[in-house]
């Protein structure tokens, strides 16, 4: 019997389930009688769909129905943006395309056949004959005048003129004369490559239908399976509450499981069709396809200043690639939750924002763990080492001297909005402790008189977690409050089981949320369940993204924990025949003040509120208690990440040495699951800035369609990861947490990448895009070192003359 | 991704399933591991009707010492390989080798007759085996027949080998005296191929002059070659560090055209072959004792 407490490393409750195989994930759900769907899809990157044969595939082996995309046109709807912005074009997108395909993986057609196996053949025996379109991929030459166009004829009419799905700015101050006044005005172009979730578990789905009671089950792998029973029913017309959506074990998500999509409504609506359970589950190539991608931003960016190193301004006009359609959240990415992240945790007061959102012919872009955050962060951090190199001063002086002092309790800045609480020179003061930078720079003097190239690269980054109090993000754009739920429910026995509304997919809720039960209630955490992930079972919820889960879902959990504990002390005065307030609990009991032996415990109050012989006039029987939190804020974690990388000057191949990472993500529940996570989105944020990248050719296939191609970082590519931590807790909320889900992610691509850089700067160099592949930077050491050959020449000539 | 149907068929002895290939002519294939052919099933780029499994036949797998070399079953796994005493005593090389390909499940279940037959032009084996200067063995249902290793790779995923053959056995002779061998791969961070990977093999005499030397690259052409340029220059000479380099430069010279794809360029292969040829040689050399 464990009692645990808040910031305690105890191992993760679901684990030994998970690691031994007995996890029941979608494609674990067998029901009698399941049929299987397999879905045709466009080779074609822009096509008009001619004709659809169906006669060869629906005579084949075990083929039950086939649908067309004309055929359910009406039962499947349109799936909707879910996040509305000022004049934002909102083209249909049926879930089975009509007239047209916009993308490689565009689904035309639906088998269903007895076996999987079966369907997928006979999904290859449909004949679609195709009228091939001009593809247009470039979310910069898509906007621009003789670009094929997706969404054909006006507004009005459902289409995107010039593929622009919404043009969006924020400003804060005045850059432009910020600019004129400043000593120094740096200019970039930065490319932010497409990236693939690639999450463990593909998606899938499994429906089923009663006929006779109008009910719809669906299991499907998905982080929102509140918003998604919504969303279902205003998709499809489908009643809401005879819908019920279960997300069993989720085999992470990344952010790639947190809309509605196609396959959801195609499934739920063929198994309504044909009354019978129906499954679908995606193969990883399909899933290249079929599931969304994250950032792809082309960005042109201006930092000011002065030489003295104060930063004045920052600017941006940015072309984001939203691919084909809007999937449900992206429209929020490229926009509210990276614009306003462009002060970072400087004092920076001017600054200007311009994004203009692009439909392409690829697959839709969508969150991916940081989602808007990590693209601002990047810019930012990046942009101030520029400066600090065209003012010729130490990155980290300048950081240091534009840092916001620290606060304990709100600070708004540039871009409207307010911090929660911050100490950001504290962070970075703990991460050059840790690191021993001067000692570094020796090293790197001695390296480079060797010859060697060694380069550091820090990353002093802030996010927005928390999502989000429900009247700001509604007044934002979003369709749906953000707040997050919760029930406790007390057994007679004292054991809880707590509901939550927040639906985890690898983050440890299990574990981090019986933590906060078991210091709240005294019982040890093996006496508490935790349900999550069924719309039968939950209250209401909205699910687990932005890392809210614990901020706004832990919260929430809190609440009720309190009211639970207050109407239990109520019944252990009453039965103890004292006044209220002379009871204290403590450790699972309740006792009375200065009389020690006179006491209750919380499995005692529980079983008296359920025997109900004696309770207080007017309390009703049962211990249980719902709420519904909504946070005042949003939530800011930062820190400061450092990357040491040593660059192979004759194959350009670069190897990270060194990472340290100092967070601050306010209070931790489990320090232990917060390193994990920490550990996990650098690797993805160090994958984003060496190796990761989703290339399309230019008629639109995906060229990295395939794990052989799209490399997912691996453990061989990372030193021991060295973290640590300051505190500094969230006014916000009363766990006092900010959310730790994606900071590495965030943090770790600009410190790689200011790293390699730094690495290179001797020669001359000042930037590379993500990612800095061994190709791209042989070709900067040999641009490098062929402008100094032609320099050399060249003062020579000079002289001669 | 599915494969199409397929027939699966498993004997128990090589006779049986080259009567089998026989029997299938053009719609079966050999699988082994299947850590090349299964993807590509999956892809639909290859659909054989029958698939005859060696997997489980006794004669193909195992490590022999002969009379002048080791005899390697086809269907000997990487980890077998890599982690057998008498490869690691023999033939540091294929250890070293067999420890980079893929990843631990391919190395678990993928071949060298696999690697081999498959010809896949960025594999390591083909390289490797080509460098050792291996006699492969071959059987149909009618006559066994030893094929140079030389005169196996014949083009890109081609080899020499016979519709109706199974490869059975790789030979590979013993070393000389003062040998130093070394395999150096440049790898794709996506797949773990090489994107280059050159392996060399240097003998020096006693006073230190390269007498002999094998030199071969995969990843950078259409199959894996002999460095043979980069050879004739080595030999002869107590090398140096600029004579190597001097050799190396010419390590792509038998290429022709170098690959590229979106990883690697051909002008940065070519680079690459000139580099991993150079760290090989080096490493070899200073193992040559």
């Amino acid at each position: 019997m464990t009692m645990v407490g808040i910031n305690e490393s105890v191992k993760r409750r679901e684990d030994p389930r998970l690691i031994s195989g007995q996890g029941k994930y979608v494609d674990d759900i067998r029901l009698p009688g399941m049929l299987h769907l397999s879905l045709v899809r466009s080779p074609h990157a822009h096509a008009r769909i001619k004709r659809v044969d169906v006669s060869r595939a629906s005579k084949m082996d075990g083929v039950v129905a086939i649908f067309t995309g004309a055929d359910l046109q009406e039962q499947l709807g349109s799936l909707p943006a879910g996040w509305v912005l000022p004049d934002l074009k909102q083209p249909k997108h049926p879930p089975l395309a009509v007239d047209k395909v916009r993308y490689v993986g565009d689904a035309v057609a639906a088998v269903v056949a007895s076996a999987p196996y079966l369907a997928a053949d006979a999904a290859r025996a449909v004949k679609v004959t195709y009228e091939s379109l001009p593809a247009i991929v470039d979310a910069e030459k898509a906007t621009k005048r003789g670009a094929p166009i997706l969404h054909e004829g006006n507004a009005d009419a459902g289409g995107a003129p010039n593929n622009v799905a919404f043009d969006w700015e924020v400003n804060g101050g005045d850059y432009a004369a910020a600019a004129k006044k400043a000593d120094v005005v740096v200019r970039e172009r930065i490319v932010n490559q497409r990236l693939i979730p690639n999450a463990m578990e593909p998606r899938g789905v499994v429906a089923d239908y009663e006929p006779a009671s109008g009910q719809l089950t669906m299991w499907t792998s998905t982080q929102i399976p509140h918003l998604l029973r919504l969303l279902f029913a205003l998709v499809t017309g489908h009643p809401e509450h005879k819908l019920r959506v279960i997300a069993p074990d989720v085999g992470g998500g990344f952010g790639s499981k947190l809309y509605i999509y196609a396959e959801e409504v195609i499934t739920g609506i063929v198994a309504k069709q044909l009354g019978r359970p129906v499954k679908w589950i995606e193969g990883r190539q399909e899933n290249y396809l079929a599931t969304t991608h994250g950032r792809d931003h082309i960005t042109d960016v201006e930092i000011c200043g002065n030489k003295d190193g104060t930063i004045t301004g920052i600017s941006c006009e940015v072309n984001a690639n939203l691919g084909a359609y809007l999937s449900t959240f992206a429209p929020l990415i490229p926009t509210i939750l990276f614009g306003i992240m462009l002060v970072g945790v400087y004092k920076l007061e001017n600054v200007k924002c311009k994004v203009r959102g692009a439909f392409t012919n690829t697959t839709p872009v969508d969150a991916y763990r940081g989602a808007g955050r990590p693209e601002a962060t990047y810019l930012v951090e990046r942009m101030v080492d520029r400066f600090a190199d065209a003012v010729g001063r130490d990155p980290v002086a300048v950081r240091r001297k534009n840092m916001i002092p620290a606060f304990k309790r709100g600070k708004a800045v540039a871009t409207g909005v307010k911090y929660d609480s911050g100490d950001y020179k504290k962070a970075l003061d703990k991460a050059l402790e840790m690191l021993d930078y001067p000692k570094f720079k020796v090293e790197q003097r001695a390296a480079r008189k060797e010859g060697k190239l060694l380069g550091i690269g820090f990353s002093t980054y802030i996010e927005i977690c928390g999502m989000a109090p429900s009247a700001v993000a509604s007044s934002l754009g979003a369709g749906a409050g953000l707040w997050e739920s919760s029930l406790v429910r007390i057994h007679p026995t004292g054991k809880a089981t707590v509901y939550t509304g927040t639906s985890p997919h690898g983050q440890g809720h299990y574990t981090s949320m019986s933590q906060i039960v078991s210091s709240q209630l005294g019982i040890p955490m093996e006496d508490v369940e935790v349900v999550h992930g069924d719309t039968a079972a939950q209250q209401f919820g909205t699910g687990t993204f932005g890392s809210r889960s614990v901020v706004v879902g832990g919260s929430a959990l809190y609440m009720s924990l309190q009211k639970v504990v207050a109407k239990a002390r109520k019944l252990a005065a009453h039965q103890m025949g004292v006044p209220e307030k002379q009871v204290q609990f403590a450790n699972g009991r309740f006792v009375v003040e200065d009389v020690p032996d006179k006491s209750m415990s919380f499995p005692d109050i529980a079983l008296q509120c359920y025997l109900a012989k004696d309770l207080p006039k007017g309390m009703e029987p049962g211990l249980e208690a719902v709420s519904f939190f909504d946070p005042e804020n949003f939530t800011w974690p930062f820190g400061c990440h450092v990357a040491v990388v040593e660059i192979d000057e004759e194959t350009g191949d670069t190897k990270l040495v060194r990472y340290v990472g100092v967070d601050d993500v306010g209070k931790v529940i489990n320090p232990m699951i917060v390193d994990g996570m920490v550990h996990g989105g650098v690797a993805q944020g160090v994958g984003q800035a060496l190796v990761e990248q989703a290339v399309y050719s230019n008629d639109g296939q995906l060229l990295s369609g395939s794990m052989m191609d799209y490399a997912v970082p691996t453990a061989e590519m990372f030193p021991n990861f060295e973290t640590a931590r300051t505190e500094t807790p969230s006014p916000t909320n009363p766990l006092g947490v900010k959310g730790a889900g994606e900071t590495g992610t965030i943090a770790a691509s600009p410190a790689v990448i200011n790293a390699v850089v730094d690495a290179l700067s001797h020669l001359g160099v000042t930037h590379i895009d993500m990612p800095a592949t061994s190709e791209k930077v042989w070709r900067l050491i040999q641009g490098a070192k062929e402008e100094r050959r032609k320099a050399r020449q060249g003062s020579r000539n000079g002289r001669k003359r | 991704m599915v494969t199409a149907q397929f027939e699966y068929l498993a004997p128990a002895t090589v006779a049986e399933a080259a009567r089998l290939l026989s029997r299938y002519k053009g719609e079966a294939k050999i699988v082994a591991g299947g850590q090349s052919l299964i993807p590509l099933m999956k892809l639909r780029l290859a659909e054989p009707k029958y698939l005859i499994d060696v997997s489980n036949i006794k004669e193909l797998s195992g490590i022999k010492e002969e009379r002048g070399g080791l005899a390697i079953g086809a269907a000997t796994t990487y980890d077998a390989i890599g982690a057998s005493a008498v490869v690691r005593k023999y033939f540091p090389l294929l250890a070293e080798a067999a420890g980079q390909v893929a990843d631990l499940q391919v190395r678990n279940k993928g071949t060298i007759g696999g690697s081999l037959a498959h010809a896949d032009p960025a594999g390591d084996f083909p390289a490797v085996i080509l460098a050792l200067g291996a006699e492969l063995e071959a059987s149909s249902s009618r006559a066994t027949r030893k094929i140079s290793i030389e005169r196996f790779n014949v083009d890109l995923l081609t080899t020499s080998l016979r519709p109706s053959e199974v490869l059975k056995t790789v030979r590979i002779p013993f070393l000389a005296a003062r040998t130093g061998t070394a395999y150096y791969k440049f790898e794709n961070k996506a797949s773990h191929y090489a994107v280059v990977g050159v392996a060399a093999i240097v003998t020096v005499n006693a006073s230190g002059v390269c007498t002999a030397a094998r030199v071969a690259v995969t990843g950078a052409g259409p199959k894996a070659v002999r460095a043979k340029r980069t050879e004739r220059i080595l030999v002869g000479k107590a090398l140096t560090a600029s004579q190597i380099s001097t050799a190396a430069k010419r390590a792509g010279a038998e290429i022709g055209d170098f690959n590229g794809d979106i990883h690697a360029s051909p002008e940065y292969r070519a680079h690459l072959t000139v580099v991993a040829a150079e760290r090989a040689i080096t490493r070899a050399l200073g193992r040559a004792k």
